[in-house]
């Protein structure tokens, strides 16, 4: 059995959802190489070849793959997959661009945002924003896999795997990267964070959001989230969605401000060891997953909270 | 420029889900069903293209029992020309649907197919991009903005970290994010105009793809449940739990 992992970087560093990957990429038993595809990415292949119980680092180098388009992706994978029973990648909106289109390729049913890994051929996901957990086992003769990173450990960093050089695809292909515009912050990022702060739409304004969720986020050292109905109302980035449709977060506290609790928000925050919610409505059903509870109008308790700490 | 749009019948967004006590799945029984969501971008980002002049028809398509024929209704309500019921009973995953989708797409030759990024019920995501594999087309995911120009479509995507602009050659793929476009209400007399637009029925077996399932449901069971804790009196007494908690 071998098992390819895809890293997921930003052409400098590897992020530690690759780590976390690896860890059930293991669990399918086998050995588990990690495919680095990028422009100038060396560092991060030698990043990845640092990561505990890997066998080696395939690294394609090229424009093609350098911003990890699915179709460039798909061109890379597929034919690397002749030598490897399953494919596994991070949940994160890079994965789950690729990995249905490598699947659809292989003729196989992907199994996405996996939260456990029962045996090499069966594995556990969240259905319907997380209100059940379905065990499902596939009869595919190769598996594609997405893994939700909140449900699996890091792997270390104290390995030493060789590092292959793979030909990067040749193009061109039929999408072409054009811009980004990416959401800079010195805050720790949203998806791995320990703490996490969030508005809602109670915050009322832009302004209002970073005068008030800033500043305890920045007392707490926390990565800033939000509902969407405040990302909609443009308080906040897209980036910073929690929930359902956006970003899946565990951190050890999570404290919610002025949002409600819809089930698609709890779906991406219920798995927090500890919450917190801050609501002036008593009967808000955020308040009943919240370890603490403070019914108060957030705009007094949420600075009064902050001069506190 | 032909647009077609896949909408698929799921349980409504506000139902809890009820796990059945047998574990084989959940309760669907009596329990309000709508149109996905994000299919309802889909279909307005459709419309809206065609009122632009962008596009010249808009055909909707829907996998699943009888009753989605009123998701198709509900779309062509919303402003699509005709509908496809592909009829079946069972269950269809993505992979399948994919390949059906193929095929109703090299009978109808669209230029755009335009998807919704996930399905509520399953929450699997890969829909849009299996067709695009399938077809070896292009793909714009989670798109925030979309504008064509000429033979080419200039898509904004929804990435972790921001947006990411990309530029697919036509025919495309287009999976939609939350934030593309707000879905308009249908009108009442555009409800009675749709009565009356054109739905074919089809079966899988017309399309003459194996759409059986690759996996197997062992079982489906609840997630732990988190109890409520308790309400604190104000701001002091929250900052001593939490240090107690040791969480600060
Ligand atoms: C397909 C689909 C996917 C979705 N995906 C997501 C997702 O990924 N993430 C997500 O978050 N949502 C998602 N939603 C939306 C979700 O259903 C809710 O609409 C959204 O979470 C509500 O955001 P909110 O709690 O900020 O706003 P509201 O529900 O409006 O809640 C605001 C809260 O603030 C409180 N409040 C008001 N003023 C104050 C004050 N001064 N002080 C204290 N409290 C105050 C109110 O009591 C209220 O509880 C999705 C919906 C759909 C249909
Ligand atoms: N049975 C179906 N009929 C029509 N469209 C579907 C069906 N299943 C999935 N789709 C489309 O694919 C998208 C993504 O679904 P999924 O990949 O299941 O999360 C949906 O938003 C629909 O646009």
């Amino acid at each position: 059995m071998a098992v390819l992992v895809i890293a997921e970087h930003d052409g400098a560093s590897l992020a530690d959802a690759t780590n976390k990957v690896v860890t059930a990429a293991a669990k399918l038993g086998g050995d588990v190489d990690i495919l680095v595809a990028g422009e100038g990415a060396g560092d991060v292949a030698a990043a990845a070849a640092k990561v505990s119980g890997v066998r080696k680092v395939l690294h394609a180098d090229g424009a093609t793959v350098g911003k990890q388009l699915a179709e460039a992706m798909e061109a890379l994978v597929v034919p690397l997959m002749a030598g490897y029973d399953a494919v596994l990648l991070a949940a994160t909106t890079t994965g789950k661009n690729m990995a249905p289109r490598i699947a659809a390729k292989l003729d196989v049913m992907q199994i996405s945002e996996i939260t456990g890994v029962i045996d090499a051929d069966t594995f556990e996901r969240p259905i319907y924003a997380g209100n059940a957990m379905m065990t499902v086992k596939s009869s595919d003769a190769k598996k594609v896999i997405t893994v939700r990173g909140t449900s699996f450990e890091a792997a270390g960093n104290d390995g030493s795997a060789a590092v292959e050089s793979v030909a990067a695809p040749a193009g061109p292909f039929k999408s072409e990267f054009v811009s980004e515009e990416m959401v800079k912050s010195d805050r720790p990022e949203l998806a791995g964070a320990k703490r996490v702060v969030s508005g809602g739409r109670a915050l009322g304004s832009a302004e209002k959001f970073q005068e008030v969720i800033f500043p305890l986020a920045d007392k707490l050292g926390a990565a800033v989230g939000a509902s969407r109905a405040a990302v909609d109302a443009g308080y906040a980035p897209n980036d910073y969605q929690v929930g359902q449709t956006g970003k899946i977060v565990a951190p050890e506290l999570y404290v919610a401000i002025g949002i409600s609790g819809a089930i698609q928000h709890l779906a991406g925050m219920k798995d927090s060891k500890v919450i917190v919610a801050i609501n002036k409505d008593e009967e808000a059903p955020i308040f009943q997953v919240a370890d603490y509870g403070l019914v108060a109008d957030l705009f007094v308790a949420v600075p009064e909270l902050t001069s506190a700490l | 420029m032909k647009v077609l749009v896949p909408v698929k019948r799921v349980i409504d967004y506000n139902v809890k889900v009820r796990v059945k006590p047998d574990k084989t799945g959940v309760d669907l029984a009596n329990v309000k069903m709508s149109m996905n969501p994000f299919d309802e971008i889909s279909v307005e980002e459709a419309v809206r293209l065609k009122e632009a002049g962008t596009a010249t028809e808009v055909v909707i398509v829907s996998i699943g029992p009888q009753q989605a024929q009123e998701t198709i209704r509900t779309a062509l309500a919303m402003g699509g020309d005709r509908g496809i019921l592909i009829k079946t009973n069972e269950t269809v995953e993505p992979l399948g649907v994919a390949k059906l989708l193929a095929k109703v797409v090299e009978e109808e030759k669209p230029d755009l197919v335009i998807v919704g990024k996930q399905a509520i019920d399953d929450d699997s995501n890969q829909t849009g991009q299996m067709l695009a594999a399938l077809l070896d087309w292009p793909q714009g995911t989670f798109a925030y903005k979309l504008e064509k120009d000429g033979d080419s479509l200039t898509v904004t995507r929804e990435v972790d970290g921001g947006l990411q602009t990309v530029k697919l050659a036509l025919p495309a793929i287009i999976t939609v994010d939350l934030r593309l476009n707000e879905p308009r209400y249908a009108s009442l007399p555009n409800i009675m105009k749709a009565k009356k637009k054109e739905i074919a029925e089809k079966a899988p077996a017309d399309y003459g793809v194996d759409i059986s399932p690759r996996l197997t449901v062992v079982q489906v069971t609840e997630p732990p449940v988190r109890q409520a804790g308790e309400k604190v009196e104000d701001v002091a007494t929250l900052v001593s739990k939490l240090k107690t908690a040791g969480v600060i």
